[in-house]
């Protein structure tokens, strides 16, 4: 009977344990994890935040699902690992031996080295305790300054508005994630977010986070302004949790190096989600993919292989949907920009892919509420960014991943005052078709859309 | 084409595919926040159903559109109930 041990509790863990019981009724499954909550939806945190959920909502598995998986889960840290002796020590159950093991440890929220960054009342949004502790202090305070030029920013500032907090938004550059969305797009969720009543301040970056007895009561900024708040929100990029993996001598980068089989440099030990740093032979380099859904699919690769099925795991063209200023918004593929980085570290939703490689030709409608913009390359689509209405993502989505040609209708794409919708759902539409008669002719499984 | 009139269209379509169609998720964009289940007037666990990747079909689901207008995510959408039954080729 072989024994798995799972490293972390998240939705990769989840994954490979589901993946594994489907091809092993009788080994043993173990999840162990730091946080007491056990698996919960972390992209769910910021809905919790805003008040659209509940905590209980927060937990798509209950403890008959984990019971029915035979899956047992440990709240416990595990401290070191022996890769010679096959197991791995944890800080109050002891040793614990594995036959095989995935290190599913996820990501941090990067802490700057600012001066007051320890004082009551700075706050991350990272993990189940971390929302209620800024739940609970948003009850008291009056005013907010939220620092950040990503997603989880824009959760946390969204958020705390919300909870009728005064927010007050640093931006380091001229408008806000220059790194992905273009002008039009930033402009929208910027006045969106100002209709909310969120105060954006750009080219303002934080000198000093001042207190008194222990707590925040302002920021300064480097050009010597005083904001004066209770409450410093922070998301200035995450960091893998690498260090147990590092300790024992696995092959780490930023992450977990892994090959296609999610397999690290130490035999039986395999890496998945964000902490894993996956090959990607396309881009013939590793990549860290911080998507719930992708860290999900590495999941049940590992877990497959971890039961002994050979499954390469193909990172699918990353496909990150999130809600900016209440505009639901998908991105896809290379839709980044040249310009220099406004933000230090990683942000959740970014992807090197879109710094590697060139820009190509622009192509974008916009109608006020929706708006498509689309990369589009010599022969393929490169990348999109879909806001508001997303009905063409699922084609759009295929046709990036599966670089399909597009030449019958690039030019009329790129023609002035192109009906973009249009082209792309009748198009959209012909490669269907063509890909099911594909499928039918030669007896392979119908097209996979949207996997992302 | 006039904005009333497009949005005209989009209604019909709209009440058309609730009429006709099952919410349909598409899971590689679910996050399983829960918004859908916990909008749902019936209780249908959808997020469950977004998790497996199948269609909702549930004899109580009364394809109001809670779920899919709260999704953040448009994880949700309506789809003809032929074209869901449709074998696979």
């Amino acid at each position: 009977m072989r024994r798995y041990v799972i490293v972390g509790t998240g939705v990769a863990a989840v994954a490979a344990a589901e993946a594994i019981r489907q091809r092993d009724p009788s080994g043993t499954i173990v999840l162990v994890g730091m946080e007491a909550e056990g698996y919960y939806s972390r992209p769910g945190l910021a809905y919790y935040l805003t008040g659209e959920i509940p905590e209980a909502m927060l937990f798509p598995f209950r403890d008959a699902d984990f019971r029915r998986l035979q899956v047992q889960v440990v709240h416990d840290r595990v401290e070191g690992l022996d890769p010679a002796g096959q197991r791995v020590r944890l800080a109050r159950r002891g040793w614990l031996a594995y036959d095989r093991l995935l290190l599913a440890t996820g990501a941090r929220a990067a802490r700057p080295s600012w001066p007051g960054v320890d004082l009551e009342g700075v706050v991350y949004l990272d993990n189940l305790a971390h929302t209620r502790h800024v739940i609970r202090l948003a009850r008291k305070a009056k005013e907010a300054v939220v620092v950040g030029g990503g997603i989880t920013a824009l959760e946390l500032a969204e958020g705390l508005q919300a909870r009728r907090v005064r927010v007050h938004y640093l931006l380091r550059g001229d408008r806000y994630w220059r790194r992905v969305l273009d002008p039009v797009e930033s402009r929208l969720v910027e006045q969106r977010l100002a209709q909310m009543g969120i105060r954006l301040h750009h080219h303002t970056q934080v000198a000093e986070i001042l207190g008194h007895k222990g707590r925040v009561t302002g920021v300064r900024t480097q050009d010597g302004r005083v904001l004066r708040c209770q409450l410093v929100g922070i998301a200035v990029g995450i960091r893998p949790r690498i260090e147990l993996a590092r300790e024992a001598g696995i092959a780490t980068d930023r992450g977990i190096l892994v090959n296609p089989y999610l397999e690290t440099n130490l035999p039986h030990v395999y890496a998945a989600g964000d902490v894993a740093q996956v090959f990607d032979p396309r881009l013939g380099q590793h990549v860290l993919d911080s998507l719930w859904p992708l860290a999900r699919q590495q999941g049940m690769a590992a877990g497959a292989n971890m039961a002994g099925h050979r499954v390469p795991y193909r990172r699918s063209t990353p496909l990150n949907v999130t809600r900016l200023a209440h505009i639901t918004t998908a991105i896809m593929g290379q839709v980044g920009q040249r310009d220099a980085d406004p933000d230090a570290g990683l942000v959740r939703g970014d992807s090197e892919v879109w710094r590697a490689l060139p820009d190509a030709i622009l192509a974008q409608k916009s109608d006020e509420v929706n708006l498509i913009r689309l990369m589009v390359g010599r022969r393929t689509l490169l990348g999109a960014v879909v806001m508001g209405d997303q009905s063409l993502v699922r084609g759009l989505y295929t046709l990036i991943d599966r670089q399909v040609d597009i030449t019958p209708i690039r030019e009329r794409l790129l023609a002035p005052d192109a009906p973009l919708g249009d082209l792309l759902a009748a198009f959209w539409s012909e490669v269907q078709a063509h890909l099911r008669t594909a499928a039918a002719e030669d007896g392979s499984p119908p097209p996979r859309e949207a996997s992302g | 084409m006039t904005h009333w009139w497009k949005a005209l269209r989009a209604l019909f379509w709209q009440q058309k595919a609730r009429m006709d169609g099952v919410v349909v998720p598409d899971n590689s964009r679910c996050v399983q926040c829960g918004i859908c289940s916990y909008n749902c007037p019936i209780g249908i666990d959808v997020r469950r159903y977004a998790w497996e990747g199948r269609p909702i079909r549930d004899d109580h689901c009364v394809t109001c559109g809670q779920c899919v207008a709260r999704c953040p995510r448009g994880v949700l959408r309506f789809e003809a109930l032929a074209r869901t039954l449709q074998p696979t080729p």
